[in-house]
């Protein structure tokens, strides 16, 4: 076989630079050949190295009582949650391939972060993901946005996970370039993690699952470089193609296998394949490994060794094995019908070294390959577009007129971003398994962790735990992020934990996509780094560890980059049962009251930067997010959960996207999908009394997004305790009563408008349906 | 009263029905395994849901030619209770253990949401825990759900009172809008002639629990381990479908 000669035209397309083909140089200390030059490429990816951002990820709070394994050890990090059982969790993105081919692209992503869970021994039993579209008035959107959805409903529901929560979003800077990050959460019992090291020298190394094709070619290489109508149609090849249903038998397999105790290391076969796997898990023994190409199952005749080992078919494993012990992996992999193959061995020379066809085709130091990428301090540079943003001043736009609020809210409600998700949801299979307590439509998702949560135990032995609840949510404001990079960051941070704490847990991690355009360009490096020092201080504030996550740079089409969304799913645990609380309203005669901080820092504002409602009305991205207090919103978090336990809080909800005024009609709305009982129950609203925001502008006070505030319903005779019993810094607000069919609003009590609330609900339950059958 | 639940590659309610079968209705069930070719001692098998052989060739086709399902053939011509939930019925049809085929939804989505179900007759095994009339509230959560039988078979389903389940609104109206996928009149689950086989494309295991928000579901199991209890038995030689 002839193999090409490496040219610097050649070294380019790779994607490395002159200054790391030197350094690969150094490393082999002679030329690389072909192959080895593409696993240095995938390897030293972004996607791979995070050669751009690690130095920036170092300031994330990584550490707690509770991390039994930290961001970057594994490939997913692990949380103790008590009495023996702990949590694996992580988020990841597929947003290039979703842009490629919607389908495959969303699918496998979600295979993939079921892979990382359960590669860890954790089964997993839930799903979220957070998705980002252009408009809907565009086909090629709707194109993309029914893909992406009915990839994720394939994988998951026929894996058989339930997708339980969620984000979608849509502004123009998403056009051509969607954003699909995929969550995954599974359970396992303390003493069940597994570790992707390739223990034990002369252990034998197992490759399971399908055959390697040549689908998924250098996908993450792919997912490092901008994205261009060129690289999209080139690249339509790198889109791997998922089967959840032999992804459901590779996991049922490894869980089984795991619980004989015959496994040394394990690991998935993600991101650049069985290069990614074999380097990575020899680097973390301080081992060697040798593997054998010939062995390694094809799925096309004369691959070369380049192609086998940058593969990225989808559902492969790689198992090192107890010596000695082949025979039980053996009987487990013919149970499940699973392809396998004893592909190499674990060695003592810290070297990856690859065979086929009786010659060695790569010798590279394993450790080196794995964890010398070169790391970079990109240059950075205020974006120039926000001398233009922050020029503006609010009273350049225009006030809502009395009569303009009826039409303003529908308009609101409807607004895709804002409108139910039904439409997405509804293709998910959120309910399987039996531990969806609260579905999607509350601030967060909550999960029963049981008995069949978990991973098999050897024997057949059966443990007994008390059933643990688990709060999550997935959170991101791109325009907040886009108008102030740092202040982005850090509500991205906030409003999840305020997710989880208005419905009614206690934040314990955190894992974090972070979304960002070309690292190259100083302005946008600019965003991601500002974007990661908001993350971090809100993270320290809240005493909560970053668990892990992913990076994906280059987000841009031919149109520009992306707006920057740093996306944070956050995890929450119950101390008991009967503080989960859902945000539709429950009782006729019971009281709303705004929990908000006391005192607020200046916004110039008033809460209209960056909100839904400018965005919509006046199409314009300006002025700055109205700023988060971290101290105050603390207190308001630890007011709302206190309330909770004492078990005075029958309803709460966050204000975000569309502010106060669309929060209490999401609380209004929202009670059909209630699932013990669907009923629709109005409120009369009077602002007169919400002091912070009184005197304001009307849209300000309708629409405004400030931060740290929760509305919270409870029963009439519960309202003087609540505020006798309030801490300080914290203050409650009557602003209103359930009942009725009508959502009728007053301010400084006369009353304004009136709403009737089937209209309401039926134009904000309907609106993605219908803008996706027009 | 013992119970077993059927494990195809890809089935991913089977610890579903378990757990409630165990921990809820409080009887006695173990797996088995779908290259097993007997079903051990059981009073009733439960055909679950999920995506058995990744739904490949069509939902259900692949499940009925695995060892397992010729024991669930000589199970059922005994009289024994089947009931298939969800991928288990498009399985019992596949079989030709109950009448008609499940078919891809109306609107060519995969559809999860709580539905109503009302239930059609009274004196089922399936059925017996409730009255006539009654309402279920449970989940569906599937891609070829839509129920199709011919004009001559929807005739017979009728006179022997073989439709157990019909999709209706929260007041028990079987209305175009409370279908949730095209099947003919509304139909979500039926019984074989004998009244031994049953299916449903509804998950009733999913609204068995305080907990889950909905409790109606656990009837369906009720009302077996109640005929099991009342001693009655199925005629072997009229158990054909």
């Amino acid at each position: 076989m002839t193999e090409p000669t490496i040219t610097p035209e050649i070294v380019r397309k790779h994607g490395l630079t002159d200054e790391e083909y030197r350094q690969i140089q150094q490393i082999l200390g002679r030329e690389p050949n072909i192959t080895e030059l593409g696993i240095f490429s995938v390897m030293w990816s972004e996607h791979c190295s995070y050669k751009n951002t690690r130095k920036l990820l170092k300031s994330f709070p990584t550490r707690s009582e509770r991390v039994l394994v930290a961001a970057g050890e594994e490939n997913a990090g692990i949380l103790d949650i008590g009495d023996g059982v702990a949590i694996a969790f992580k988020i990841e993105s597929h947003n290039h391939p979703s842009a490629v081919e919607p389908f495959q692209g969303a699918a496998t992503g979600v295979g993939g972060i079921l892979r990382d869970i359960f590669t860890m021994g954790a089964r997993p039993i839930c799903a979220m993901n957070s998705l980002r579209f252009g408009s809907l008035d565009s086909a090629e959107v709707r194109r993309l946005f029914r893909g992406v959805v009915s990839g994720i409903a394939h994988y998951g529901n026929c894996f058989g996970v339930p997708t339980i929560a969620g984000e979608v979003c849509f502004d123009r800077s998403y056009e051509g370039n969607p954003l699909v990050n995929a969550f995954a959460l599974g359970a396992l019992y303390t003493d069940q993690i597994a570790r992707g090291a390739a223990r034990g020298v002369g252990n034998p190394v197992f490759y399971v699952g399908p055959a390697t094709g040549r689908d998924g070619l250098a996908g993450a290489a792919f997912a490092s470089q901008d994205l261009t109508e060129e690289s999209a149609e080139q690249q339509r090849g790198a889109v791997q193609v998922g089967d959840p249903f032999m992804e459901k038998l590779v996991m049922e397999a490894c869980l089984e296998l795991l619980a004989t105790g015959a496994v040394a290391g394990i690991q998935d076969m993600g991101a650049a394949g069985l290069t990614c796997s074999t380097c990575e898990t020899a680097s973390r023994a301080g081992t060697g490994i040798e593997i054998e190409l010939d062995l390694v199952p094809q799925r096309a005749p004369g691959m070369s060794s380049y192609e086998i080992m940058l593969s990225e078919s989808q559902e492969r494993m790689l198992i090192i094995v107890h010596k000695g012990r082949e025979e039980e992996v053996r009987k487990v992999f013919e149970k499940w019908d699973l392809p396998w193959s004893r592909v190499g061995e674990v060695t003592d020379t810290g070297q990856m070294v690859v065979r086929h066809h009786g010659e060695i085709v790569a010798d590279i130091s394993a450790c080196r390959l794995a964890d010398e990428a070169p790391l970079y301090d990109r240059e950075s540079r205020e974006p120039e577009y926000l001398t233009k943003t922050r020029s503006l001043s609010v009273d350049q736009i225009p006030d809502l007129k009395p009569d303009e609020i009826g039409g303003a809210l529908e308009a609101c409600l409807a607004w895709p971003t804002i409108a139910s998700k039904n439409w997405v949801y509804r293709q998910y299979d959120h309910m399987v398994r039996n531990g969806s307590v609260v579905l999607p439509g509350s601030d967060a998702a909550v999960i029963r962790i049981k008995q069949d949560s978990m991973p098999v135990l050897p024997n057949g032995e059966v443990r007994d735990f008390p059933e643990k609840f688990v709060a999550m949510t997935v959170d991101g404001n791109g325009i907040y992020t886009y108008l102030d990079p740092y202040e982005g960051g850090k509500i991205a941070v906030a409003e999840a934990v305020r997710n989880i704490a208005a419905s009614g847990a206690t934040a314990i991690g955190v894992t974090d996509n972070l979304n960002f355009g070309n690292p190259h360009n100083p302005e946008l490096f600019f965003q991601l780094e500002q974007a990661i020092a908001g993350m971090s201080e809100a993270c320290r504030h809240f005493g909560i560890p970053v668990t892990g996550g992913n990076v994906s740079l280059y987000n841009q089409s031919p149109n520009g980059a992306i707006d920057p969304t740093p996306v944070v799913g956050a995890v929450g645990i119950f101390e008991s049962r009967d503080h989960i609380v859902t945000q539709w309203l429950k009782k006729e005669g019971n009281v709303l009251i705004l929990v908000e901080p006391s005192e607020w820092d200046a916004d110039p504002w008033f809460g209209l930067g960056g909100a839904a409602f400018t965005l919509m009305r006046h199409r314009i991205k300006a002025g700055r997010p109205s700023p988060c207090n971290l101290d105050r919103e603390s207190l308001v978090h630890r007011a709302v959960r206190q309330w909770i336990a004492d078990g005075l809080v029958q309803a709460s909800h966050d204000c975000s996207d569309g502010g106060l005024l669309v929060a209490v009609a999401e609380m209004a709305v929202s009670g059909m999908v209630a699932r013990n009982h669907p009923q629709l129950l109005g409120v009369s609203l009077d602002l007169n009394s919400a002091g912070a925001t009184s005197g304001l502008r009307t849209d300000s006070l309708l629409f405004g997004e400030l931060q740290s505030r929760i509305i919270i319903e409870v029963a009439p005779d519960a309202v003087e305790q609540l505020t006798d019993g309030i801490p300080a810094g914290v203050v409650s607000r009557r602003i209103g009563v359930v009942g009725g069919g009508r959502l009728d609003l007053s301010i400084d009590t006369s009353h304004v408008a009136s709403w009737d609330l089937n209209s309401l609900h039926h134009r904000w339950w309907n609106a993605i349906a219908e803008k996706m059958d027009a | 009263m013992k119970f077993v639940v059927l494990q195809f590659p890809g089935s991913n309610c089977d610890q579903d029905c378990f757990h409630v079968i165990r921990n809820v209705l409080g009887c006695s069930v173990s797996y088995v395994w779908h290259k097993d070719t007997s079903l051990g001692e059981t009073d009733a098998v439960i055909v679950p849901g999920g995506f058995s052989y990744g739904d490949y060739l069509r939902s259900g086709a692949i499940a009925k030619c695995s060892p397992v399902m010729s024991a669930v053939h000589d199970f059922a011509s005994q009289g024994g209770l089947v009931l298939g939930i969800c991928n288990g019925f498009q399985i019992l049809t596949e079989t030709g253990l109950l009448p008609g085929a499940l078919v891809r939804n109306r609107d060519l989505q995969f559809v999860c949401e709580h539905v109503y179900l009302r239930v059609e007759q009274e004196s089922s095994a399936f059925t017996g825990a409730s009255r006539t009339g009654d309402l279920i509230r449970c989940p569906i959560a599937h891609m070829d759900g839509c129920y199709y039988i011919d004009s001559d078979g929807l005739r017979e389903l009728r006179a022997n009172n073989q439709v157990l389940w019909t999709y209706t609104d929260r007041d028990g109206a079987a209305t175009p809008a409370s279908n949730p996928n095209g099947s003919i009149h509304n139909i979500a689950g039926v019984c074989n002639r004998a009244g031994n086989v049953a299916g449903l494309m509804p998950h009733p295991e999913r609204a068995a629990e305080d907990i889950l928000g909905e409790e109606s579901g656990l009837a369906v199991f009720k009302s077996m381990l109640a005929f099991h209890q009342s001693g009655k038995a199925f005629n072997a030689a009229s158990s054909a479908s």
